[in-house]
């Protein structure tokens, strides 16, 4: 392994020396601040190390992973959303008294999987890296281990994952039996020379497409999601909803990228099926929900058939308009689904989580700045202007539109009148009076980093929603290099 | 730079306003006064100052005052790019005047919470200023959007009984329909793009795109669902009598005064110009939709027992008029449309106005709890009289001159739907009457003494008073400034299918 190498995987290396590091610190002394700030330096050393990768990544450090602009790009969109969650999970579990020491480790080793998951072009990386990932993820959903929800949505995931893992794996064998290859450039070959594909194949890229719509939460694998969500301690729950699935979300796009699986049509009504299902089953079920937690994840189920959109778009548009579509708009979920969690994780205590929605009730009159920033995340999932949700949504129409995918983009408005209404009821509830509410316990508990995280992502809402240009720059240019 | 100060100004006297509020309660109504007044002044020097240098653009048709064009999102050839005519003026100018009288209204209604209603109230008019503006389709979008926003937290937080559900009813007809719009402008744009190669939202650039027939139409229809529905138009109306009637005085003024309006402005500046031939093949339907319209909301306006909604249905019939003059295809009546957009304005403006000046004595917006307001209100009642009177269409108010220029233009076109529309002349002063005889004649209630008119509603109604018998009186000005903006898009209409027969 020379040099170059070296400054490639330096962001990785970087993670993985921070987990060793914690590990030990943690056997030495058990201090959560320590621990946290340990690990919020390990993600920002990882961060400035993204610098020199940038300038040499041309070359296949390993024949696992191909870290180019694209994996670059989303590794640093996973750790930025893992210090906001860092910086959410540190006010959110302070005041809770037990052996959290280990939850930033646990975050981080999951950052880990997500990274190797953007960066991998190989079906061995990809199972690591998901594995990494879902083993840490079991661990954080049932941290509060004396608490019953937690841990019920910890086996609910553990059993379900599990089995999504399951078919992954058989998926990857049958394409393997066929090809006799792993590596992604090697299954392009592979179908170029054989198309059409047998129904070998045809098995094995269903499987793989059921076991990672599993992990997106897509509609007809969704059913973990709302009890999941609802279980996980809040800060945890954002973690889920972003760099869990982005990075499956990113990792997909590569894989139909790289393998050309464009060209293979009966993908392509499977998944325009899976995502017009998880557009309307999401919309509507989020109508029923009273739970603030529920209610975002059936939204978030919605919002990965939006994004599915502008995936099978790619068949017939440019490629460069594919990437950037699905970047700003994963860029701009990450925003906001954080910024939305956070909100719930700032109101809510290791004691209490704060799900109903009557809690709510006259937040704008008594915490107006949460109440706000809570109002403008919501815009931006409901993709009103100036937000840049509605940047997103505008992608997904523009590639959409391209495309000429008529029936998807009707789903979409339809799914988008629906959520408007969901949206727009939890910002009723919170603009009503406040002399009907029972009074809140009024405790002081500063939560500094939480105030400083949820003020950061709305000004990166509203720079984006109505600045967009220079992070479209950026992610023109990691579309355009992308192989 | 007056172009971006006129929305700018708008919007951070919101601001100013909402901030204000922590000194003292008043501060917010004074700084909406003055951020107002402030308006005022820019519009007027915009109207005054240009009509005098008359210098075209260059580059542009003659009926463009103004414009400003700064690169945006460059991406996708976006643009920050505002420009003026005689129209977009004149409804500016509408909007400022009813703006001001929004913020008259509420001075003593609104009590809770002023820093925020004032923020909202002027933030809708910044948006609505900058629909009026923008001549960049993504733009347009954007204030399109952005100015449903402040309007649903005046209905939610303010309104009456049931404002939440009218306050979500709005916002999901305006956005859904408006998402069409969306989808239709990015299809627009990238059937421009393939033609030219190049990412462009620019007004003028896709005025003359080549279409399909087929296309065409479907483009027209996403464009011409989110304007009838905000117009709104018969089979979409039905979201206006909940949020007219559930909004605070102030926001029902800007609703029906002003916001209805970006509904019409759109048909006219957008859809007519940018798909002609789609449009002309829809006008008959459109034509019909507008009669129907005008006799329908006129039949349920006598049916209501809430004065409010009674409004709100007659402000249905007469965009009705306005659906049916635009359509038409002749100076004469898109004019009359002109016209009758700002004639409306004033008269539906101060006839809610005074259903809040009602409801804030009685506490109640129902006929059943008004008859006798003559003898408890003679001031009161008497620009009630005057205001009902415009809305039925007597000569020599402004309501008369336009629906008169509809059905002129309108006769020359279609005589039939024309007729049929014209029955409104004998609807109309049938709900008028019903008005006056509910609320003002009848025995006198046994209730507490109530004030007549104070001094700022006697002057504010006085204002719209003179406004209304100016345009009956002497519209020509008004015709002076839209003749060249409408000629323009006649003009436009000629250049594409000249073997149209078009009366001038």
């Amino acid at each position: 392994m020379d040099l170059d190498s070296l400054i490639v995987l330096a962001p990785f290396i970087a993670m993985i020396v921070t987990a060793i590091t914690l590990m030990l610190v943690i056997a030495v002394r058990r201090n959560f601040a320590l621990v946290n700030g340990i690990a919020g330096f390990g993600i920002v050393l990882s961060l400035l190390l993204i610098g020199p990768a940038w300038h040499k990544s041309s070359i296949q450090a390993i024949p696992l992973l191909n870290i180019d602009h694209y994996a670059l790009f989303f590794v640093a969109l996973l750790l930025l959303a893992g210090l906001a969650v860092l910086g959410l999970c540190h006010d959110y579990f302070k005041q809770y008294d037990a052996e959290n020491e280990e939850l930033p480790l646990l975050l981080l080793t999951a950052l880990l999987g997500g990274s190797v998951l953007a960066a991998s072009s190989h079906f061995a990386a990809l199972f690591l890296g998901l594995e990494i990932l879902s083993i840490s993820l079991f661990t954080l959903i049932g941290y509060p281990v004396n608490r019953t929800r937690p841990l019920e949505a910890a086996i609910k995931y553990l059993v379900l994952s599990g089995v999504s893992s399951a078919f992954l794996l058989m998926g990857i064998a049958l394409l393997y039996a066929e090809s006799g290859e792993l590596d992604f450039i090697g299954i392009e070959g592979f179908i170029d020379a054989h198309l059409p594909l047998n129904s070998v194949i045809l098995s094995g890229v269903i499987l793989i497409a059921a076991g990672l719509g599993f992990k997106l939460s897509l509609a007809p694998f969704h059913l973990w999601t709302p009890d999941v969500y609802e279980g996980a301690p809040a800060p945890v729950t954002a973690f889920i909803a972003t760099v869990s699935k982005g990075a499956v979300f990113v990792l997909l796009l590569r894989l139909l990228v790289t393998t050309g699986s464009y060209r293979y049509v009966p993908l392509l009504t499977v998944f325009s099926f899976i995502a017009m299902l998880s557009i309307l089953v999401g919309n509507m079920l989020a109508l029923l929900q009273k739970n603030i937690k529920r209610l975002l994840a059936y939204s978030s189920i919605a919002h990965m058939g939006y994004l599915l959109v502008a995936l099978i778009a790619g068949a017939s548009i440019a490629r460069p308009l594919v990437v950037e579509s699905a970047a700003f708009y994963l860029v701009a979920y990450f925003i906001t689904t954080i910024g939305a969690f956070g909100v719930v994780s700032v109101l809510s205590t290791p004691q209490q989580e704060a799900g109903d929605v009557a809690i709510l009730r006259g937040l704008f009159w008594r915490r107006p700045w949460l109440a706000g920033t809570f109002t403008l995340m919501l815009l931006s999932l409901a993709g009103i202007p100036l937000t840049a949700g509605f940047i997103g949504k505008f992608y997904v129409f523009t590639s959409g539109a391209d495309a000429r995918l008529w029936v998807l983009l009707a789903s979409v408005i339809i799914g988008s009148g629906l959520g408007l209404y969901y949206y727009v009821r939890i910002i009723v509830a919170m603009s009503m009076n406040s002399e009907e509410v029972m009074s809140e316990p009024p405790k002081k508990s500063r939560k500094w980093l939480s105030t400083v995280t949820l003020a950061a992502l709305s000004l990166l809402l509203v720079w984006f929603g109505i600045l967009p240009g220079h992070l479209i720059d950026c992610i023109q240019s990691i579309a355009i290099s992308m192989r | 730079m007056i172009l971006p100060s006129l929305i700018a100004v708008l919007f951070v006297g919101g601001l100013a306003a909402w901030i204000s509020a922590r000194w003292h309660p008043n501060a917010p109504r004074w700084t909406a006064i003055v951020t107002l007044a402030l308006e005022a002044w820019l519009a007027a020097s915009q109207l005054t100052g240009n009509h005098a240098a008359e210098i075209p653009l260059p580059g542009r048709p003659a009926a463009w005052l103004t414009e400003l064009d700064l690169p945006w999102i460059l991406r996708f050839g976006i643009g920050f790019h505002l420009a003026a005519d005689g129209l977009s003026l004149l409804l500016i100018a509408l909007t400022v005047l009813l703006g001001w009288m929004a913020v008259c209204c509420s001075w003593t209604e609104i009590g809770k919470r002023t820093g925020f209603y004032y923020f909202n109230l002027l933030a809708c008019l910044a948006g609505t200023v900058g629909v009026f503006l923008a001549v960049d389709l993504f733009l347009f979008f954007l204030f399109w959007e952005v100015m449903i926003i402040p309007m649903y937290f005046l209905i939610s937080i303010w309104g009456h009984e049931n404002r939440t559900y009218a306050a979500i009813k709005f916002v999901i007809f305006t956005q859904v329909s408006s998402l069409l719009m969306l989808l239709a402008i990015i299809v627009l744009v990238l059937v421009n793009y393939q033609r030219s190669g190049a990412f462009s939202f620019d007004y003028f650039a896709l005025l003359n795109v080549p279409l399909e027939p087929k296309l065409a139409d479907w483009l027209m229809l996403g464009f011409l669902i989110a304007f009838t529905v905000k117009l709104p138009a018969v089979p979409f109306h039905t979201w206006l009598p909940d949020a007219h009637t559930q909004a605070p005085t102030g926001g029902s003024i800007i609703l029906a005064g002003v916001l209805l309006k970006t509904g019409a402005y759109g048909l006219l500046r957008f859809v007519i110009p940018l798909f002609p031939d789609a449009a002309h093949r829809f006008a008959p339907i459109a034509m019909t939709l507008g009669a129907v319209s005008v006799l329908y909301a006129a039949m349920m306006a006598y049916a209501q027992s809430d004065i409010k909604r009674l409004v709100a249905y007659t402000s249905v019939s007469h965009m009705g008029f306005i659906l049916l003059g635009l359509f038409s295809w002749n100076l004469l009546a898109m004019q009359g449309a002109v016209v009758t957009m700002l004639a409306h304005g004033l008269s539906a403006g101060a006839l809610f106005m005074i259903a809040g000046f009602l409801q804030k004595r009685l506490h109640s917006r129902e006929f059943g709890d008004m008859s006798g307001m003559w003898q408890a209100v003679p001031r009161l009642s008497a620009f009630m009289l005057f205001f009902v009177m415009a809305t039925l269409g007597l000569p020599g108010l402004g309501n008369f001159i336009g629906e008169f220029l509809v059905l002129l233009g309108a006769f020359k076109v279609n005589p039939i739907v024309t007729s049929v529309a014209a029955l409104a002349l004998i609807l109309a002063p049938v709900y008028a009457l019903i008005i006056i005889q509910k609320a003002c004649h009848g025995p006198l209630q046994k209730r507490p003494i109530l004030t007549d008119c104070g001094i700022l509603e006697l002057s504010s109604l006085g204002v719209l008073i003179l406004a209304s018998v100016w345009l009956g009186l002497h519209p020509q000005t008004v015709l002076d400034i839209s003749a060249p903006a409408l000629q323009q898009v006649i003009q436009n209409m000629n250049a594409k299918e000249p073997s149209w027969t078009l009366i001038r």
